[in-house]
């Protein structure tokens, strides 16, 4: 079973330091939530994980089954086995779902071998049937024009294909209205199992009413400050993210 | 879109391995021993020499010769164009090279070194796939020219600018320099005065050929200048696809390749002329291109630019008869050290015809990309339209672009319109189709392939093929 580990990781914007000792352990099969509230550094441990350049990672490691991932190019984690579901998703002009998807899976080949096309489309569209995703929609180019929900569904699509031994899902829900939501849930839902780790990054409380975690943590000030099961969230939608904070000021007083 | 995802051509290849006609294919060379020498530098001298070893007639020693005043009298155009020009040592060119005058029928008669170029390129076998009839040309003249039986029957006539001249004065004395007189432009009297090679193409009244008709132009001889010279004829009704590429290996020192092509579509003819180059970055690719077309005639233009130091290239229709119609479609990829000022020209010049131009560029790093384009509409006539469309891409932040469309549309009975965009591949976009497994060069590929495919898609498959690979290859190239 592979283990995607992050130890006391520390990450900078600049000069900047955002994530401040993060450490955190995921296996296949398991679901972790990650709460807190906007600009305790949520998005930058998941971009840094994935290796965007303007996220300098000052200490710290990423290992992926005991092995570090962070002197690795973004392109090389990807086929290691990790995937970024985008808050932002980037609009790729002129680049169908499908051809793109074609180009992500062959990437993923040895050299010299060949995708079979015929198997390729099959799989596609297998999978978009799974997620209830209309045929029409891989013609149209990447994120061009789409609607929030069209993003997200499309980034869902993505990683059934691809098939990552852990998924970073950054503020999924957000962005999309309670129909857009839950079938973006069932879509991952639908992906759950031994094969897939998935770290859910979230402000709100009502995405875990659709996908429900086995883990639940609170980042605060760049790190983990709490650690539960799902009634961990439950708790912290009733008292705010307040009672973080006076928890942590009583505990550290 | 409707197409499905399976017939599109052009993504087929996405992430395949860079095969064919590429910038690495084609960077090698034969040490050929060259028969007929001009030497270096041009004079009158250099002038009889070619003008002798082709047995030509009088009349056209004499278009040459004066065509060589019309090009020694001329300013080079750095008052509008780059000053890189000026770099051009005409002094240090050699501008006759070839190992005879006649091509040969088969590749098996043709000489070894000069097989073996076109083998590695993929010549033969794209002939005997689908093409009519192949013109391979190696430096100054044409090494193999072939036209299927079924083509020749019907009377079309495709030979080189050197053997046409011998066969078919009168058809080529007709209509030869009228499309571009001599004094056009400095390059295009270079071309009047020391021409060698191109493809002579007539193809008579109602004669529709359905495969395409190829050239392929091969400089092989360093300090070397090419100046083909092509004409292509189609009688009333008539259709013809015509396709050309060129390579060139890598050399320290510059390589000049000026070529001047002519087309006449006559009344209710189509003429579709396809370039996909692919210049080594020491040439100097300044080129005269344009067509006129007759009543209901139409034109059209399919500019594939990638490579070379600096490219100069406005391909044109004259737009002379009613309902004539042009067309140019233009794809310019500027890398690092690169160049490309390309655009089109389209004159009306009689009711009701129309023009399209489409422009897409793209600048990598240090490259430059310029579009130039002139649209002439004048005041008496009516019922004339166009489109002009010129979107640029950036990509890395020190990529130049600059557009200069010129559109002179007079009268209130003519209409005219004018688009243009300039974006940027973003370090976000990058980063994200990395994240999906794709290296930064496949990212930027797939980018530049995003940003030309509803063009490409226009192109006749084998093309967009050929051109999503050297993208690729181009892409490959440009990061670290």
């Amino acid at each position: 079973m592979s283990q995607l580990e992050i130890k006391n990781l520390h990450v900078a914007i600049g000069e900047k330091e955002i994530v401040k000792g993060f450490s955190l352990t995921i296996r296949q099969g398991e679901v972790h939530a990650i709460m807190g509230p906007n600009g305790t550094g949520k998005s930058t441990l998941s971009k840094a994980i994935a290796g965007h350049p303007d996220y300098t990672i000052t200490s710290g490691e990423v290992l992926l089954d005991g092995q570090s991932i962070l002197s690795l190019e973004p392109d090389a984690r990807a086929r290691a086995g990790l995937f970024l579901a985008f808050q932002y998703p980037s609009e790729v002009p002129g680049v169908s779902i499908a051809n793109f998807l074609r180009a992500a899976v062959q990437a993923r080949m040895a050299e010299g071998e060949e995708l079979d096309a015929t198997a390729y489309y099959k799989r596609l569209y297998s999978k978009m049937d799974l997620l209830k995703i209309d045929r029409k929609f891989t013609s149209r180019a990447i994120n061009d024009g789409f609607s929030g929900g069209e993003k997200k569904r499309c980034e869902i699509l993505q990683m059934a294909m691809l098939e990552p031994k852990f998924a970073l899902m950054d503020e999924t829900d957000s962005g999309l209205d309670i129909d857009a939501l839950r079938i973006v849930a069932d879509g991952v839902n639908a992906m759950r199992g031994t094969n897939l780790g998935m770290l859910l990054i979230t402000h709100y409380q009502r995405l875990l009413d659709y996908i429900v975690p086995d883990y639940v943590h609170v980042m605060w000030d760049g790190r983990i400050v709490k650690s539960g099961d799902k009634s961990l969230a439950l708790e912290l939608e009733a008292k705010g993210y307040d009672w973080v904070k006076t928890e942590l000021a009583a505990a550290n007083a | 879109m409707s197409q499905s995802p399976e017939t599109d051509a052009l993504d087929t290849t996405i992430v395949n391995p860079v095969v064919g006609i590429d910038q690495t294919a084609g960077n090698f060379s034969y040490d050929v021993d060259y028969e007929f020498d001009a030497g270096t530098g041009l004079s009158e001298r250099t002038i009889d020499y070619i003008s002798s070893v082709k047995k030509e007639a009088p009349w056209i020693r004499e278009f040459r010769m004066n065509a060589l005043k019309t090009f020694q009298s001329k300013p080079m155009p750095t008052h509008w164009a780059t000053k890189d020009l000026e770099n051009i040592n005409f002094d240090k060119i050699r501008y006759y090279l070839s190992q005879g005058q006649k091509p040969k029928r088969t590749w098996d008669e043709v000489p070894d070194d000069i097989k073996n170029t076109f083998e590695r390129l993929g010549i033969p076998e794209q002939e005997r796939k689908f093409l009519a009839g192949v013109e391979a040309q190696f430096d100054s003249e044409a090494a193999y020219s072939n036209i299927k039986d079924i083509v020749s029957k019907q009377g079309v006539i495709f030979a080189n600018s050197t053997e046409a001249l011998r066969e078919h004065p009168e058809i080529f004395k007709k209509f030869f320099g009228k499309v571009i007189p001599t004094g056009d432009n400095k390059f295009s009297a270079l071309n009047s005065a020391v021409f060698s090679g191109g493809s002579f193409i007539y193809v008579p009244k109602g004669v529709k050929v359905s495969q395409p008709l190829q050239a392929y132009f091969r400089i092989n001889a360093e300090n070397f200048g090419q100046f083909e010279r092509t004409l292509i004829i189609a009688d009333e009704g008539a259709e013809l696809t015509y396709m050309e590429g060129c390579t060139a290996p890598k050399f320290s020192t510059s390589t000049l390749h000026s070529a001047v092509v002519e087309l006449v579509a006559l009344k209710g003819a189509k003429i579709q002329y396809i370039t996909v180059q692919n210049w080594a970055n020491n040439v100097f690719n300044l080129v005269t291109k344009r067509g006129v077309a007759h009543e209901e005639a139409e034109i059209k233009w399919i500019d594939c630019n990638i490579g070379s130091r600096l490219t100069m290239k406005y391909p044109g229709v004259v737009l002379k008869g009613r309902k004539a119609r042009g067309e140019v479609l233009s794809i310019a990829l500027a890398n690092d050290g690169q160049h490309q000022d390309t655009g089109a020209k389209m004159i009306h010049a009689a009711d009701e015809t129309t023009s399209n131009i489409i422009a897409k560029s793209i600048s990598v790093g240090q490259g430059r990309s310029t579009y130039r384009g002139v649209v002439h509409i004048p005041k008496h006539l009516k019922g004339c339209k166009n489109n002009t469309e010129c979107d640029a891409l950036l990509i890395n932040t020190n990529s130049r672009t600059d557009t200069y469309p010129a559109i002179t549309v007079r009268g209130d009975r003519n209409a005219t319109q004018h688009e243009a965009s300039v974006s940027k591949v973003s370090a976000e976009q990058i980063f994200y189709m990395q994240q999906r497994g794709l290296t930064e060069a496949q990212a930027m590929s797939l980018s530049v392939n995003g940003f030309i495919n509803d063009l490409a898609r226009q192109f006749p498959m084998e093309y967009s093929v050929e051109l999503k690979r050297l993208i690729d290859l181009e892409m490959e190239g440009s990061v670290g």
